[in-house]
């Protein structure tokens, strides 16, 4: 080889060579050779090198020895030697003590990420998994369930198994499998419900992060249904003003006398849809008469809320439609449509002021866009009056072209005869 | 007169005629000379009209003065008409300005600034954002729509944000 | 003395207005059943006419700039008083002035007005046929609404098809790469300048021409007045036929301020360059033949790409169309049958893919 093309070879041969430490750089650089006879077996003993550099403990430097002890430096079966505290296979009862060794020692989490919460064991003990888990049911989930174990990755990366986008559906692979919660005496519909509702509809295919998903309403580690009586609590830490002015409402006496559910009673636990004016009213839609009937205080104030909301969504319709009209026809009504969606503005709020179910509450917020209406549909009479003026001098001017046109004929004739 | 006499410079002929000729003729005559003057005066009266410049030369679009410096004290706001949609106007407590779109990313209501919080409120669904228009609390998806402001004398200019 | 003997008087002794006018007076029409045709010279000529006095109060308030043209144009419509009439009409005349421009010309051909000695009038002619296809895309552009600004991306995106050149017409066109404000300011500049330049040079060319070769008679015609001379109808154009001219010019002046009131002209949105194309995105109807038959094409015929054929097969056929009187002179065995031929073709797959183009997603 000449000198000439020896530099250069020599050159790439050592840039490559230093790159392959570099391609290893995620690893604190121990050895694990458990992976070398791991990664070639079969079933639920196979973890293979891709697996594991997936998982989020392999990126920080742990290795199979932290969880499984062992010696990992180790080429042989000495690898798993009991000298060495080699566990094998974790218990499933095992396995919350054993990552809360870890998470829930906040002086050693704190090495590796110091916001992160340590109290997930405390929680899960008082989780209904936990409670059943301690009295030996090895059905309920436990920690590798949820974050699945080996390719473990963080709750923010979106491939993890507790991202949010993705919580429903793993709590669903226990949560909707029938024989595995029939010995639970537990519904299995809440996947199915939920993946009809709105709430997912805005975290899964919007990726509205700040939709609630099973967690948020159950808890993660500490998870258990709320009870009857602090739904509303749940739902309120969104739903603000709709919860203030329910606690002002006869619904809260009346609901919590009754045991009903707050919330759920009319807008469901799960399968939460968009909320329409049909709900509202003695519609063949409305959930007002799923208590109340012909004649009571309730049914008389539900059929004025309804005919409200009709009325100013059929006014907005008007005025909307009006002004269309004349903006294509020519006419200027820019200031007309601003004021069209102020009116709108105070239809959303009714919207909300229903939750008071107080008729007078209701009325002020309909008024308000109503006079607004008043004002926009005379300005696009107005406009359309306008429109009508303008054509009315085109006929005034067809016509003197008509008499022109009329004479121009005379006079041809005339000159022709 | 003036008509027949164009007419009978063009066509020679035409001034010869019997009596009953005259009269249809002269009615022709009157008949378009009426007919072209009203003709020219309904295509002369809208070019005249026309003509003279329309009380606003504001012709609106991409650039709107949204009020006057004096208008405004240090942590408060206004909303001002954008082309066909409403923007708020904030001046800060130390005296900046500030122009945002004031239509809710979230179901459209009109936002207000709250000088308590210092922040942009939105009361249909309890939505906040901050001063620069992002949106940090409540059902709110997206930020609102930021404006540039220029101070030009006495007025306040707000305009589009360029494109790339 | 009359007033206007008067002035006729003082003028004719300053520049010699009499001799000017004189052969005016003996100008005439020959006159047969298809003599009907010969208004549509006259009539594109007065929506010329009727085009260069809108725009130019257009003008007054128009703004060629691409942050204030939709705006200024949406002024003029709602603020300016009688803006609305003058745009709407300034709309309407450009697309009624270019159906005339179009029936003129076929009905020239189809009358066989183009044979010697009249070439260079046909020629003039469809060289002005081609300014007011410019007037028109130049022009659609101006109001800077989205159907104008992909209309326009798509027209120049065609141009850039034709081989070598393509692409550097393209850019000239546009003032740049993308359509941008300065494709804006281009077409204003065409618009308002240069096309009507072009224009008063071509028209009066044409015109001196049609004054000097007088109005044609078709052969069939000629034929017969020439072996019956005594069928020979001609009408003086001054006054007889200037009197039916009126009367079709102020018709057509009805029918503009009736589609301007009935109609008006909408104005869309404003051009959104970072927007996506709106489906069914078509130019107006007078490209739409062409438009139709490019989304026709395949992508791929043998080796050469389908756009591009398609385009010099446009251009070729407009060079042949231009150079159609030679064919006459050239082929004169079957240069007739030949001219007759292609005009029928012309008009039927013209007239067809506009409809299909009409009717197609």
């Amino acid at each position: 080889m000449r000198a000439g093309r020896a530099i250069p070879i020599a050159f790439l041969a050592v840039s490559l060579l230093l790159l392959v430490p570099l391609s290893r750089k995620a690893y604190a650089q121990s050895k694990n050779t458990c992976l070398d006879c791991h990664s070639n077996l079969d079933g639920p003993l196979q973890v293979t090198t891709e697996k594991f550099a997936a998982d989020i403990h392999a990126q920080k430097g742990l290795t199979c020895a932290s969880c499984h002890g062992g010696d990992p430096t180790k080429d042989d079966a000495d690898a798993m030697s009991k000298a060495a505290g080699f566990r094998g296979h974790i218990e499933r009862t095992q396995v919350p003590e054993l990552c809360g060794k870890c998470h829930g020692d906040a002086a050693y989490m704190r090495q590796y990420n110091p916001s992160l919460r340590t109290d997930q064991l405390a929680q899960y003990h008082i989780s209904k998994h936990g409670q059943l888990l301690a009295k030996g049911d090895t059905h309920v989930a436990v920690c590798v369930d949820c974050h699945s174990v080996h390719d473990l990755r963080p709750p923010s990366d979106p491939r993890s198994t507790v991202n949010p986008v993705n919580v429903a559906k793993t709590c669903s692979n226990c949560h909707s499998d029938r024989d595995h919660m029939k010995a639970y005496n537990i519904k299995t519909d809440q996947f199915a419900g939920y993946s009809g509702s709105v709430h997912y509809e805005a975290l899964a295919q919007r990726g509205d992060l700040s939709a609630p998903t099973c967690t948020t309403c159950h808890g993660n580690h500490g998870a258990a249904p709320p009870g009857v009586a602090s739904v509303e609590n749940v739902c309120s830490t969104c739903h603000v003003f709709q919860t203030q002015l329910f606690d002002g409402s006869p619904h809260k006496a009346a609901f919590t006398a009754s045991g009903l559910p707050g919330c759920i009673t009319c807008h469901s636990n799960h399968r939460i849809q968009h909320t329409g004016d049909s709900m509202i009213g003695t519609g063949p839609q409305a959930v007002c008469t799923n208590c109340h009937s012909q004649g009571d205080a309730g049914f008389a104030a539900a059929d004025s809320m309804s005919r409200e909301l009709i009325q100013l969504e059929l006014a907005l319709v008007k005025s909307e439609d009006i002004l269309q009209q004349a903006e294509q026809s020519g006419m200027e009504v820019g200031q007309a449509k601003l004021d069209v969606s102020e009116a709108r503005d105070y239809l959303t709020k009714s919207r909300v002021a229903i939750h008071s179910f107080a008729p007078a509450k209701l009325d002020a917020q309909i008024k308000n866009g109503l006079a607004i209406t008043d004002k926009t549909y005379a300005a696009g009479v107005k406009a359309l009056r306008e429109r009508d003026f303008r054509r009315e001098g085109l006929g005034v001017s067809v016509l003197t072209i008509l008499v022109v046109l009329g004479g121009l004929f005379l006079t041809i004739r005339n000159i022709e005869r | 007169m003036a008509l027949k006499q164009a007419i009978s410079t063009l066509v020679p002929e035409y001034e010869q005629s019997e009596p009953m000729q005259v009269s249809r003729r002269r009615f022709a005559v009157a008949l378009l000379g009426t007919g072209l003057a009203a003709s020219l005066v309904s295509f002369l009266y809208p070019v005249v009209k026309y003509l003279i410049p329309p009380p606003t030369t504001d012709m609106g679009g991409d650039t709107v003065s949204a009020g006057k410096v004096a208008e405004l004290k240090p942590n408060s706001a206004k909303v001002f008409r954008f082309g066909s949609k409403p923007g708020l106007l904030i001046r800060d407590v130390e005296g900046q300005f500030r122009a945002i779109s004031a239509t809710c990313t979230h179901l459209s209501c009109t936002v207000q600034y709250r000088s308590d919080v210092r922040q942009v409120w939105c009361a249909c669904h309890n939505g906040y954002y901050d001063m620069t228009g992002r949106n940090i609390s409540g059902p709110p998806p997206r930020p609102l729509e930021a404006y540039d402001v220029h101070v030009q004398g006495e007025d306040i200019v707000v305009s589009r944000k360029r494109g790339a | 003395m009359s007033p206007i003997a008067h002035v006729h008087t003082w003028l004719d002794e300053r520049f010699g207005l009499e001799e000017l006018i004189a052969p005016l007076r003996h100008k005439v029409v020959p006159m047969h059943r298809l003599s009907y045709w010969y208004f549509f010279g006259g009539i594109t000529l007065f929506l010329f006419g009727v085009q260069v006095c809108t725009g130019i109060l257009l003008l007054l308030y128009y703004r060629p700039s691409a942050n204030e043209a939709f705006e200024s144009v949406s002024y003029i419509s709602t603020q300016v008083q009688f803006g609305w009439l003058v745009r709407s009409i300034h709309s309407w005349s450009a697309n009624l002035m270019i159906l005339s421009a179009f029936a003129h010309m076929f009905s020239v051909l189809f009358l066989r007005a183009y044979r010697k000695p009249r070439e260079l009038t046909w020629i003039s002619g469809m060289v002005l046929l081609l300014l007011a296809l410019g007037f028109g895309f130049s022009g659609y552009l101006l109001p800077w609404n989205t159907l104008a600004f992909f209309a326009t991306k798509v027209g120049t995106e065609v141009a850039a098809q034709v081989p070598l050149i393509g692409h550097w017409v393209m850019v000239f066109l546009r003032g740049g790469e993308d359509v941008t404000g300065a494709t804006l300011t281009r077409f204003f500049g065409f618009h308002v300048a240069v096309l009507p330049g072009l224009t008063m040079l071509f028209l009066l060319m044409h015109l001196a021409l049609v004054q000097r070769f007088g109005i044609s008679v078709p052969p069939s015609v000629e034929r017969a007045w020439e072996a019956r001379p005594t069928e020979r109808r001609e009408m003086k154009f001054f006054p007889n036929f200037a009197l039916r001219e009126s009367m079709a010019w102020y018709l057509a002046l009805a029918v503009l301020g009736a589609l301007a009131a009935l109609s008006p002209w909408g104005l869309g949105e404003k051009a959104d360059p970072f927007a996506s194309a709106p489906a069914g995105i078509k130019p107006e109807w007078y490209f739409l033949f062409m438009f139709q038959t490019l989304k026709l094409i395949p992508s791929k015929i043998a080796f050469l790409d389908g756009e591009v054929l398609g385009v010099l097969a446009f251009s070729a056929a407009g060079l042949v169309w231009v150079c159609l009187p030679l064919a006459e002179s050239t082929l004169p065995k079957h240069g007739r049958k030949l001219v007759l031929g292609l005009g029928v073709f012309a008009v039927a797959y013209i007239a067809a893919m506009t409809a299909y183009g009409y009717v197609a997603k």
